[in-house]
């Protein structure tokens, strides 16, 4: 893989920042764009926009088909067998509380148990709470190691006969961590327990297949793999998302309308009403393609020697403390940490003067910061565009930082 | 040095008062109590006063937070020390107006608060250096509340 030739393919990465070449570090927030994405998506504003599934005009068909055709790769991509079973929402957040909302109403009573961990973002949390609020259900968190892996010692105890869902984090946001999800998806069926992974972070790093892993939900964003703003996915096994009533209502996703009642359309269009974005979905064909042929296997050996490199050179500066696992077996290219004398928020001041684009705070996982006792973390994540002395100029510049802040002291 | 461009905003007074913050106590007696919570960068102030004859005689302050937030809460709590209410309230209003740019502070003497004005050529951190003085706000409010009703 040549890092070189691929970050001619990002446009802003030539860019500077206050006067310095800009140094992103936040592609666990978003990635970043390569041309053909960005071509794409203009390209469709250009010479394809209309809307889709109702036109019987050529530009509407055309433009129905090249929506119809990222269905396809997605299915493909993620190995579901059935393009039904793949669902355009408008991020992973939106698939998430269609689960929580359509499937949850339905089938979560007074009493159940709905399993998370600590590790999960406020995406996987917050819509769980407002079922189990409504429904009189009991959220339950399994906890974590001390070095921020799941600790499964009390699995066995937490999947109880009164566990509904289980909603885990394919890779955390803030740790990197990379949890064991086909075990635990085996473990959970067992039990009759249905599973819902949030792939946000997993699916731009790690293959993932749906068939093998045999989760029930893979939540996931375009804009975190190369795609557009705007477009989430939710993949579900075509019986469960069968017998699951619509989540939202209104154009798009109706047979026949009548004044008390209207019936639905089969899946996937019974949960996509209204009209959808429609050139971010057509554009996200191309990142899917991109990371394809760039290849999943060679990202992720990329980013484990990254990673593998930024912790060796990070353990160097005085103060450090890294949250996470330091095996990159374990962990993706998402590195947390703090300086013990500089809090988060003025790191990230002082590195943005170098150009450097780093997330300071909570990163949405308040419940995983008071599980490691801090109030905000520094996060540097990586992706296929990073290089190691990207990585370098951050180690060198946070040194400096501290050398600036305890001037005249 | 290439954080040169910072130093407007990391004044050494600044530097100071976060890292030997001032009233930096629990109180053992107080007369009210307040936090404040800034959910965005995660910065948390806990503000105590006492008052003796209607000014302030004691002020305590814990925090966790980034150093703009901690410095402007410490200097805070020399600014107010022996201060009316109806006096801290001046304060925090022309504090608020200094943040927002609408007065002029270059001809009076305000002490270290000056060390704050540069925090407003970085729009992203006012909140931080405000966290401190909304809190008091909210202290002062109760306060009044409580006296009221006794």
């Amino acid at each position: 893989m040549d890092v070189k030739k691929i970050r001619k393919d990002f446009p802003i990465l030539s860019q500077k920042v206050h006067g310095k070449p800009l140094v992103y570090l936040d592609s666990a927030a978003t990635s970043q764009k390569p041309t053909l994405v960005i071509e794409a998506l203009s390209h469709y504003y250009k010479e394809m926009n209309a809307n889709i599934h109702r036109g019987i005009y050529a530009l509407s068909e055309e433009a129905t088909q090249a929506f119809e055709a990222t269905r396809k790769k997605v299915a493909q991509f993620i190995g579901a067998k059935e393009e039904r079973s793949v669902l355009f929402t408008n991020n992973t957040t939106e698939s998430i509380n269609l689960v929580a909302s359509s499937w949850g109403q339905k089938n979560v009573k007074a009493g159940d148990e709905i399993l998370l961990t600590q590790m999960e973002h406020h995406s996987n949390i917050v819509p769980w709470q407002l079922l189990a609020q409504s429904q009189g259900a009991t959220l339950k968190y399994i906890p974590l190691t001390s070095d921020g892996q799941l600790d499964l010692s009390s699995l066995d105890r937490l999947l109880s006969d009164r566990t509904k869902i289980l909603a885990v984090t394919h890779m955390s946001n803030v740790l990197g961590t990379i949890n064991p999800i086909k075990t635990l998806i085996a473990k959970a069926h067992a039990k009759g327990i249905l599973v819902l992974i949030d792939g946000a972070q997993g699916i731009a790093h790690l293959k993932v297949d749906v068939e093998d892993l045999g989760c029930d939900f893979y939540a996931f964003s375009a804009h975190k793999m190369l795609g557009p703003t705007g477009v989430g996915v939710l993949y579900g096994k075509p019986d469960l998302l069968e017998s699951m009533p619509p989540f939202l209502g209104g154009g798009e996703m109706i047979l026949e309308v009548y004044e008390d009642h209207a019936t639905w359309k089969p899946l996937p269009h019974k949960f996509e009403a209204g009209t959808p974005n429609i050139g971010s979905v057509i554009a996200f064909a191309k990142a899917i393609e991109y990371l394809e042929k760039v290849g999943l296997d060679e990202i992720r050996t990329h980013e484990k020697a990254l990673t593998q490199h930024a912790l060796v050179a990070l353990q160097e500066l005085e103060g450090i403390t890294i949250f996470g696992p330091k095996d990159v077996e374990v962990k993706g290219g998402v590195i947390s940490f703090s300086l013990a004398d500089i809090h988060p928020h003025d790191v990230g001041q002082l590195l943005d003067q170098e150009g450097i684009a780093i997330r300071a705070g909570h990163h949405c996982a308040q419940l995983l910061m008071r599980a490691l006792h801090v109030p905000a973390t520094v996060r540097a994540s990586f992706y296929l565009y990073t290089t190691t002395e990207e990585v370098d100029f951050l180690v060198e510049t946070l040194k400096k930082a501290r050398r600036y802040f305890h001037r005249g002291f | 040095m290439a954080f040169e461009a910072l130093d407007d905003l990391y004044r050494e007074v600044i530097l100071d008062h976060f890292k030997n913050p001032r009233n930096h106590a629990s109180l053992s007696h107080f007369d009210v109590e307040q936090e404040g919570y800034n959910p965005l960068c995660g910065d948390q102030i806990k503000l105590q006063l006492e008052f003796q004859n209607g000014r302030v005689s004691k002020v305590g302050f814990e925090g966790k937070g980034c150093s703009i937030s901690q410095a402007s809460a410490s200097i805070l709590t020399e600014e107010i020390q022996g201060k009316t209410i109806s006096e801290i309230e001046k304060e925090i209003q022309f504090f608020k107006s200094m943040m927002q740019g609408e007065v002029n502070d270059e001809d009076q003497d305000i002490g270290d608060l000056e060390a704050l004005s540069g925090v407003r050529k970085f729009p992203v951190r006012i909140k931080c250096a405000l966290l401190g003085w909304t809190t008091l706000e909210e202290a002062l409010r109760f306060y009044q509340e409580k006296i009221k009703g006794e």
